[in-house]
């Protein structure tokens, strides 16, 4: 192992022991021990107050990351156009791009990717890299896989950026694997070191409760999904002309891997599309019986917003799965998330404290969401709810 | 059909709470479980197996004690538990960790199909699924919440935002269970008995025959810089009084601030 404690250092404070998360350090003596189960996450080394714990990072062979130039932005196609995360990636990319005195590309495959690419150079990205045939009409992984490894080995982009949308999870990692680089997932946060030229991602772990700051040092490029509706979407420049590039693909149906059967929107499911709401109102226990998901339906009819709950209702069988916000439910980044009846176990606020506005109501003061909400109601939601949905319905005039 | 189901014991995030003093997560005490993912993944291949016959393999890389996390498997009614675990391995990122769970599983007398959970409670990242399809070369579908196997080939439903995508793809292949894919089975008494007894090979470096150099922190691209808590930037704005009263004032601070 490379870590160990400097015991001429060590004070005994016992901090790291509660810093780490895989309960690897244990007291022996009056020291700590790193133990067996240390997985060299390095999360203990910044907490110790004496510098006592050495972490000494492995040598690896250095790469000529000078060979590799340029952002890219692996672009996704929406029901009309390119989707919105792929807007925020060239947002963000454009400011990499700019901080790297380099260009920025966009990448889109598809049926008809050569329209969208036209579109798409016109406001943005220095060059556009388009592949077009009938066997790109849907995302596959195998296809998509294939195509974009390719254009990287070989135009070698010293970043490359994909959506943490399902498409971007499910793509990105066999990337990272077939070209034996690094991939972070799911990023809050992108910056350029200057000094050394490298990419610094930050990216949430433990559900939310600690961030990690990420580097790819040796390796090429250096690849990141981000979270949707984090980034400034790139601001249309109408001036703006970008080479657009022809990536000649050919297909073999049979030799793909897999097949499309069916693509079957559901009403259920296509209802409570909380990740895509833009406001999202959602119970909890509080609010004591399943009939009483009634003033939640109503107050979300009347924002035109979309019903969500927390984990113990959905494990109750209280209402339909697909309405769970959280960490084994959705993840939802919404402008407005109305709390009530939610006492904010870690598990829900990993799902949904990434909301531009949180309101909570609860009758319990000392409840954990009011910690991460804006505006907090303490108050009973059988009288709060109600009065909001009327207020609501009065002022918007709809219900 | 011989399937194989890759599991991860992890912190259990839902008996985490945090210091308010100190913004740091309060870790003491946290039980381990298995990765709640990982359990609908246990149990559609358990499932599988109760329709087509084969055998359901549980491996699971990490330190000693991820054991407990097999045994558990053992008790759901997996027929073998290896543990994949070497010093070598540590600090593996998500590309050295595919790499070693692809190398176990060439090892595995003969897959099928490969199940693993949707993503790892604690990293959140839904990388080493694909990582793996992608070291051993056969195709994937992630999110899948319903299974049919017919012959040689597999037609998974997957949920999307939305939407169910049904995939059919020729076999061997990997599938990520998605929460919405079952109800994971209880351990019966009889079942942790009989886990009890079985025996948990744990295999290292040297029994998968890894490339040291692609393992562990030599064989991770990825460096973790730094750790911290997150910041809160705004405060909390406490709204009283009657019901109708506070609704009133919400309003117009949404509709100020435009969110309405």
């Amino acid at each position: 192992m490379n870590i160990y404690i400097d015991a001429e250092k060590c004070t005994g404070c016992q901090l790291c022991v509660k810093a780490c998360p895989y309960s690897a350090i244990q007291m022996a003596e009056g020291l700590a021990t790193i133990t067996e189960a240390c997985t060299l996450c390095g999360g203990c080394v910044s907490v110790c107050p004496v510098d006592a714990i050495i972490w000494e990072a492995p040598a690896v062979e250095e790469v000529d990351t000078s060979d590799y130039q340029g952002v890219w932005v692996i672009g996704e196609v929406g029901e009309d156009g390119l989707a919105g995360v792929t807007w925020e990636l060239l947002g963000k990319g454009r400011e990499l791009a700019e901080d790297l005195n380099t260009e920025l590309s966009l990448v889109v495959l598809g049926d008809e990717a050569g329209e969208l690419a036209q579109k798409a150079a016109q406001s943005g990205p220095d060059r556009v890299f388009y592949a077009e045939d009938p066997a790109l009409a849907c995302y596959r992984t195998g296809t998509y896989t294939d195509v974009i490894s390719g254009l990287i080995n070989k135009h070698k982009p010293e970043i490359v950026l994909f959506g943490a949308t399902e498409q971007g999870r499910d793509l990105a990692p066999r990337i990272a694997v077939r070209i034996k680089t690094g991939l972070t997932a799911d990023c809050t946060g992108l910056e350029i070191d200057p000094e050394e030229r490298l990419l610094v991602q930050t990216r949430p772990a433990f559900g939310g409760n600690i961030m990690a700051r990420i580097i790819t040092r040796n390796h090429r490029p250096q690849m990141a999904t981000v979270r949707p509706r984090v980034m400034q979407r790139l601001q249309s420049q109408p001036e703006h002309g970008a080479e657009i590039v022809e990536v000649p693909v050919s297909f073999n149906e049979t030799s793909i891997m897999t097949r499309i059967i069916d693509i079957a929107h559901d009403e259920a499911a296509g209802q409570v599309n909380l990740q895509d709401a833009e406001i999202i109102v959602s119970g909890g226990r509080g609010l004591k019986k399943p009939e009483n998901f009634a003033i939640i339906r109503e107050l979300a009819d009347a924002l035109g917003a979309v019903v969500g709950a927390s984990r113990p209702t959905v494990d109750d069988g209280w209402i339909a799965p697909y309405h769970q916000v959280g960490q084994t439910g959705s993840t939802v980044q919404p402008r407005l998330y109305i709390a009530c009846g939610i006492s904010g176990a870690v598990q829900h606020l990993a799902g949904m404290s990434g909301a531009d506005c949180i309101v909570a109501i609860n009758s319990d003061p000392a409840a954990p969401i009011f910690e991460v909400a804006h505006y907090g109601i303490v108050g009973d939601v059988f009288e709060v709810v109600p009065a909001l949905t009327e207020i609501v319905r009065e002022e918007l005039g709809s219900g | 059909m011989d399937i194989v189901v890759c599991i991860k014991q992890v912190p259990d995030t839902s008996e985490v709470s945090i210091d308010p003093e100190t913004n740091t997560l309060v870790r003491e005490g946290v039980p381990s479980i298995i990765n709640p993912y990982d359990e609908n993944a246990i149990e559609v291949g358990l499932q599988l197996k109760e329709e087509h016959g084969g055998t359901v393999t549980a491996l699971s890389m990490g330190p000693p004690q991820a054991e407990e996390a097999l045994r558990q498997a053992l008790a759901m009614g997996c027929d073998e538990a290896i543990l994949i675990s070497d010093r070598a391995f540590a600090g593996s990122d998500t590309l050295a960790t595919s790499y070693v769970l692809a190398e176990a599983i060439r090892k595995v007398d003969s897959y099928d199909l490969i199940i693993c959970g949707k993503q790892a409670f604690d990293g959140d990242t839904a990388q080493v699924g694909p990582g793996i399809a992608e070291q051993l070369g056969i195709p994937q579908a992630t999110y899948a919440v319903d299974v049919k196997v017919d012959e040689n080939r597999i037609a998974v439903k997957r949920l999307l935002a939305g939407s169910f995508e049904t995939i059919e793809m020729k076999l061997p292949a990997l599938i990520t269970a998605d929460k919405h894919m079952n109800v994971p089975r209880h351990a019966g008494l009889r079942g942790v008995m009989a886990a009890r007894k079985k025996e948990i090979p744990t295999w290292t470096l040297e029994d998968i025959e890894a490339d040291p150099e692609k393992c562990g922190l030599s064989g991770s691209p990825t460096t973790v810089v730094e750790i911290f808590p997150p910041q809160r930037s705004h405060k909390t704005e406490r709204l009283e009084g009657e019901a109708q009263q506070v609704a009133r004032q919400l309003v117009e601070k949404l509709r100020e601030a435009q969110l309405l």
